[in-house]
């Protein structure tokens, strides 16, 4: 697991370490689905200002029903769909959540909940596990209540929270905790660590916000500084030592945020390689970010999953390296990172087709060294972010 | 991990971390570990050794088992045995 592909957390790991072979790149060609997420729903109890959720969220608010979701679950096992998150938005707000779990379960998904752990009890928790739910994932903003309360734009989500994960590991899931770093929170690590130890987490998801969505609007609010970063990395890593020197099974996952790096991630392991997102309203993405993209995305009410995967413009469009142009196409990394993320060079270069500026062979490179500059510059406030609510979701779909 | 790599002894029973999945995908046509958010294809000796991990087989157990199902791969013991030394180094079994 390196990061993840819910809204709340960096993108899901794929280690084919022992074999597995990937197919990528050349030409059109393409892997299996491996990796389902499914938004269920865009409705959540909680704001926070880095949601990966689109702004206009609540433009596409005409979700699935329980029967369109076990279709989608169907077909996406048959095609080699393995491991299905269960995301959104809250997926607890959905009334048939249970059902869907089931469902899942039967066709012989690995099944991950992925949630703020707002709406949970014990109970709903027990019946989950015996519809066969394997594990559960639940996301943290901070490791004091004042400040994860403050982002989660919540009074008692920070203490529910708490709750639900130790109930998680008494009832004998394999947990991983999520929190989403950055300046406001990233000089905690060692409490965040030392609280991720003591709920028992198996994995924990040190994952600096990636700028998309929500948390793009409030970067100025997000991004730590270098020193900031530097520190955290290094206090991780004190940490990974002290605790594999006791054998401890717990794993530390530490997501570096791209601004920092000098060359981009290789994004969802390849456009349309092994991801596949399924938004609330059934539009079907290589990645829930995507979506930002000026390109036409089925929907899973129009066509077959297969179709879809196989054959629909949006999926192929990215796959292969035709699309590429300077400094990616003559590249000899361009099969390792792809070109990066195209959501990035959209948003930060009016065209999805450039290079992730975060390459510093990209020419547009200087907009991740001003972000950067500017990092060192901000005062914290938090009273200046924009946070992820139906009210401020219409205003923006306005326009 | 920075513990030395034990030599694991032949009489030992392993058994799989239960926070593991071990299973069989046709569309795959091999053997998956999956574990939250992720998994890994194992490759096809892989899978055998661990679909023979039941926490009753003991190590020499698997050992002869394989060997009668593949007399023409010769004495695969060491792999065996070095498969289940990183696959305990992963957590993936208990001994």
């Amino acid at each position: 697991m390196s990061s993840t592909g819910s809204p709340c957390s960096a993108q899901p790991t794929l280690s084919s370490g022992l074999a597995g072979e990937q197919q990528h790149a050349a030409g059109k060609s393409h892997g299996q689905p491996l990796w389902l997420l499914a938004e269920l729903t865009y409705r959540c109890p909680l704001q926070c200002p880095y949601c990966a959720n689109p702004l206009d969220f609540s433009n596409h608010s005409q979700e699935l029903s329980t029967e369109q979701w076990l279709d989608v679950f169907r077909q996406g096992r048959q095609m080699g769909a393995v491991q299905l998150g269960f995301s959104g938005g809250e997926p607890l707000v959905r009334q048939d959540l249970l059902e869907l779990i089931g469902g899942a379960s039967e066709m012989g998904y690995y099944t991950n909940l992925i949630t703020s752990g707002v709406g949970l009890n014990e109970h709903k928790m027990a019946e989950f596990r015996k519809a066969g739910l394997d594990h559960i994932q639940v996301s943290f903003q901070a490791s004091d209540e004042s400040v994860n309360n403050m982002l989660a734009g919540s009074k008692k989500a920070f203490e529910q929270k708490l709750r639900m994960a130790r109930e998680v590991k008494a009832q004998g899931y394999p947990m991983v905790l999520n929190f989403v770093t950055h300046r406001h929170n990233i000089d905690q690590i060692d409490r965040i660590i030392e609280l991720c130890v003591e709920l028992e987490a198996d994995y924990v998801e040190l994952a600096t916000c990636q700028y998309y969505g929500w948390a793009f609007e409030n970067i100025e609010q997000l991004l730590p500084t270098r020193a900031q970063l530097e520190r955290a990395e290094r206090i991780t890593n004190e940490y990974r030592e002290k605790l594999a020197a006791q054998n401890h099974p717990i794993k530390l996952i530490f997501v570096t945020p791209d601004y920092y790096e000098e060359r981009p991630k290789g994004c969802m392991n390849g456009w349309g390689q092994v991801f596949l997102t399924v938004a609330p309203d059934g539009t079907a993405l290589p990645c829930h970010s995507a979506r930002m993209l000026p390109l036409e995305f089925p929907n899973v009410r129009d066509m077959s999953l297969q179709q879809i995967w196989n054959d629909s413009p949006g999926f192929n469009h990215f796959r292969g390296e035709e699309w590429m142009k300077e400094p990616c196409r003559s590249c000899d990394e361009r099969e390792k990172d792809f070109g990066g993320c195209h959501c990035q060079a959209y948003m930060l270069t009016g065209d999805a087709h450039n290079a992730d500026p975060v390459c510093s062979k990209s020419p547009h490179h200087d907009k991740i060294l001003a972000a950067r500059q500017k990092a060192e510059q901000v005062i914290d406030d938090p009273s200046q972010f924009l946070y992820r609510n139906e009210r401020n979701s219409r205003i923006i779909a306005r326009g | 991990m920075t513990q030395t790599v034990q030599t694991i002894s032949t009489s030992a029973i392993p058994t799989l971390n239960r926070q593991f999945r071990f299973q069989w995908e046709p569309a795959q046509n091999g053997y998956d570990l999956l574990y939250p958010e992720g998994m890994v294809q194992l490759n096809p000796s892989a899978g055998e050794i661990l679909a023979l991990v039941d926490g009753k087989q003991s190590v020499e157990d698997i050992i002869v088992k394989l060997r009668s199902k593949f007399p023409e791969a010769g004495d695969i013991s060491a792999d065996i045995l070095e498969f289940l030394e990183e696959a305990y180094e992963q957590h993936w079994i208990t001994l």
